[in-house]
């Protein structure tokens, strides 16, 4: 797994896509480096321009419920984040998450505060600078890690063609 | 050894592997639907894998349905990208004003018992109603299919949806699945399927069937299947030429948790703003002003919706002065039927705004978007902050009746007193 360090930034239960990014932003255009500038605008109008690349996204229950819009995924990677850790994540951000590169890391987020520094060597484990806490997210069977670790399901497709359990 | 559930056994076939929940499978998809939601990035990722030609067309459906009609030069410009691609390796598309691709799914005998149907679209689990593995995937997801006709999946758990007795007059599928999700939470269901049993199942006609499964993404499964009987047979006929096999549950299957409705005991409920498991008895909303009533989606677009809401107005004597009563069929084969029985006209009649088959207000790309501090209530599966396209409007779900008899009164009512 890709080793990170950034700042947690706090999100809460239940985040639908369409609070990421909205459906009537999408309309208009697909791609992430214009769509970034919306993350969360309806949550936080100040979020996007805060956000710094490696920074964290740290949530609760049911992260990414709603619709299955991937660009709630690529808008979060075009804007330099590439970890979510929460609590559950709904099953199509899951997905979307691993193909696209986004690692999600399931974990009880709860002792985490905003702006905390949170630290993985790539061991899988996730470290909290500032309690010292040491996060073990669930491990991701082998088909999903195959393909993270090819870079998506584009990289993985290219290589592999076909689906290989 | 223990038997299989209905998601077991349907992946298990398709997959060709000795599925059991947590098996990670590889399957053949029987057929995917892709929306002009989701179709113009699945194609920027089919060419990112070198995708050249799709592996089989005849299983792939696109749906132009979210942005009906297009109202700018990108939504014009992604139409044409999928028209183009339609065109170019023989994959079905169905045209704005057709409808709304799930409703399509199920109109044309898409989606078949015992079969796996994917949707590059989150409200695919509507097809679990036929008996069949249906769910939701992202554009990625339907690239690869696009490109193998095959898709990894996890086999989920199932949670046992137990229906008895019969929903009594005025209380109807969208009040069950409103309370199963004030039941078990927006993801109470997560990574898992929902499947129906019990002998409140034959009581519900197969388009309340629809409503259940809809829904059953907003509790987080990755499916809501139904077993298929008598009704099923009888839905399928006419709308399919393909032979189809069943599925149903061993009497021995294992269930990570069962739920029992009594549907008699069921009474009206209501999801208030911004969550779908804010689920309370409509009653303790009663009273509560609405200034928009939406009738339409995947969800209540359908005849049988339409009709009860009608029955409801009728009985009520028509839309209160400062209500905005807005109406989407789900499809041009519904819209057909309600201009043949009249059920369109007398809509129209109450003062309804119509719109053309499609996704309509629902998710705020298109249709008419509700004003600031205005409440709407709908017959729609979400209600999210900013879901109809204005953060400042607050959404109630309801069933089509209870919408109806909002609209009669301007604040949230008891379907059941209008119809009195
Ligand atoms: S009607 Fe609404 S919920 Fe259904 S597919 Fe369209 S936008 Fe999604």
């Amino acid at each position: 797994m890709t080793a990170l360090r950034g700042r947690a930034r706090l999100v809460g239960d239940d985040v639908n896509t369409d609070s990421i990014i909205s459906s009537t932003r999408k309309r208009e255009s697909l791609d992430p480096a214009v769509l970034r500038q919306f993350l969360f605008e309806h949550v936080d109008l100040t979020f996007a321009a805060s956000v710094q690349p490696g920074d964290i996204l740290v949530a609760g229950k049911n992260f990414g419920c709603g619709s299955a819009m991937e660009v709630a995924v690529t808008t979060v990677l075009g804007a330099g984040i590439p970890a979510v850790l929460a609590r559950s994540f709904s099953r199509t951000y899951y997905r979307n998450a691993i193909n696209n590169g986004l690692l999600p890391l399931v974990c009880n987020t709860g002792g985490i505060r905003e702006g905390d520094i949170l630290i993985s060597d790539g061991t899988g484990a996730v470290r909290n600078e500032r309690s010292g806490e040491t996060l073990s997210p669930e491990p991701l069977p082998p088909i999903m890690l195959a393909i993270l670790r090819a870079g998506g399901l584009v990289p993985y497709m290219r290589q592999n063609g076909d689906f290989k359990l | 050894m223990a038997g299989r559930t209905i998601s077991e056994k349907i992946l298990a076939r398709k997959s060709g592997q000795d599925a059991h929940a947590g098996d990670l499978v590889v399957c053949e998809v029987d057929c995917a639907l892709g929306t002009d939601g989701s179709v113009p990035m699945a194609l920027d990722y089919f060419k990112a894998m070198g995708g050249e030609n799709v592996r089989d067309a005849a299983r792939l459906v696109f749906a132009l349905d979210h942005y009906v009609p297009p109202t700018s030069p990108q939504t014009i410009e992604l139409h044409r990208v999928m028209r183009d691609f339609a065109r170019r390796f023989g994959v079905t598309l169905h045209e704005a004003g057709e409808g709304i691709g799930h409703q399509l799914i199920v109109e044309t005998g898409r989606a078949l018992p015992g079969g796996l149907v994917v949707g590059a679209d989150s409200h695919a689990v509507t097809y679990g109603a036929l008996n069949c593995f249906a769910t939701g995937i992202g554009s990625s997801d339907l690239a690869a299919v696009m490109l193998c006709g095959r898709i990894w999946l996890r086999v989920p758990d199932s949670i046992r949806v137990v229906l008895t007795g019969q929903l009594p007059s005025g209380v109807y599928a969208k009040d069950i699945a409103l309370a199963l999700a004030g039941m078990l939470g927006a993801d109470g269901a997560a990574y898992q399927a929902l499947e129906f049993a019990g002998p409140g199942v034959a009581t519900l006609a197969l388009e309340d069937r629809l409503v259940l499964s809809n829904l059953a993404v907003e509790m987080g499964a990755k499916t809501g299947i139904f077993p298929a009987d008598a009704e099923t047979v009888a839905y399928l006929q006419g709308r399919t030429g393909q032979a189809f096999e069943p599925v149903a549950a061993d009497p021995d299957a294992h269930y990570s948790r069962t739920v029992e409705i009594a549907l008699d005991a069921l009474t009206p409920r209501i999801a208030l703003p911004h969550l779908v498991d804010q689920v309370v008895a409509l009653e303790d909303a009663a009273g509560t002003p609405v200034q928009m009533v939406y009738l339409g989606t995947c969800t209540g677009g359908r005849l049988r919706d339409f009709h009860q809401a009608l029955a409801v107005l009728e009985a009520g004597g028509g839309v209160a002065p400062g209500v905005q009563l807005v109406v989407t069929p789900a499809s041009r084969e519904v819209r057909d039927a309600m201009t043949a029985d009249g059920t369109l006209d007398a809509l129209v009649g109450f003062g309804a705004t119509v719109v053309q088959p499609g996704c309509g207000s629902c998710c705020g790309t298109c249709g008419v978007i509700p004003g600031d501090g205005v409440s709407v209530i709908s017959t729609a599966n979400r209600n999210f902050k900013g879901r109809m396209g204005n953060a400042k409007a607050s959404i109630y779900l309801a069933s089509p009746a209870a919408c109806a008899a909002a609209a009669t009164r301007g604040v949230v009512t008891d379907p059941r007193e209008v119809s009195r």
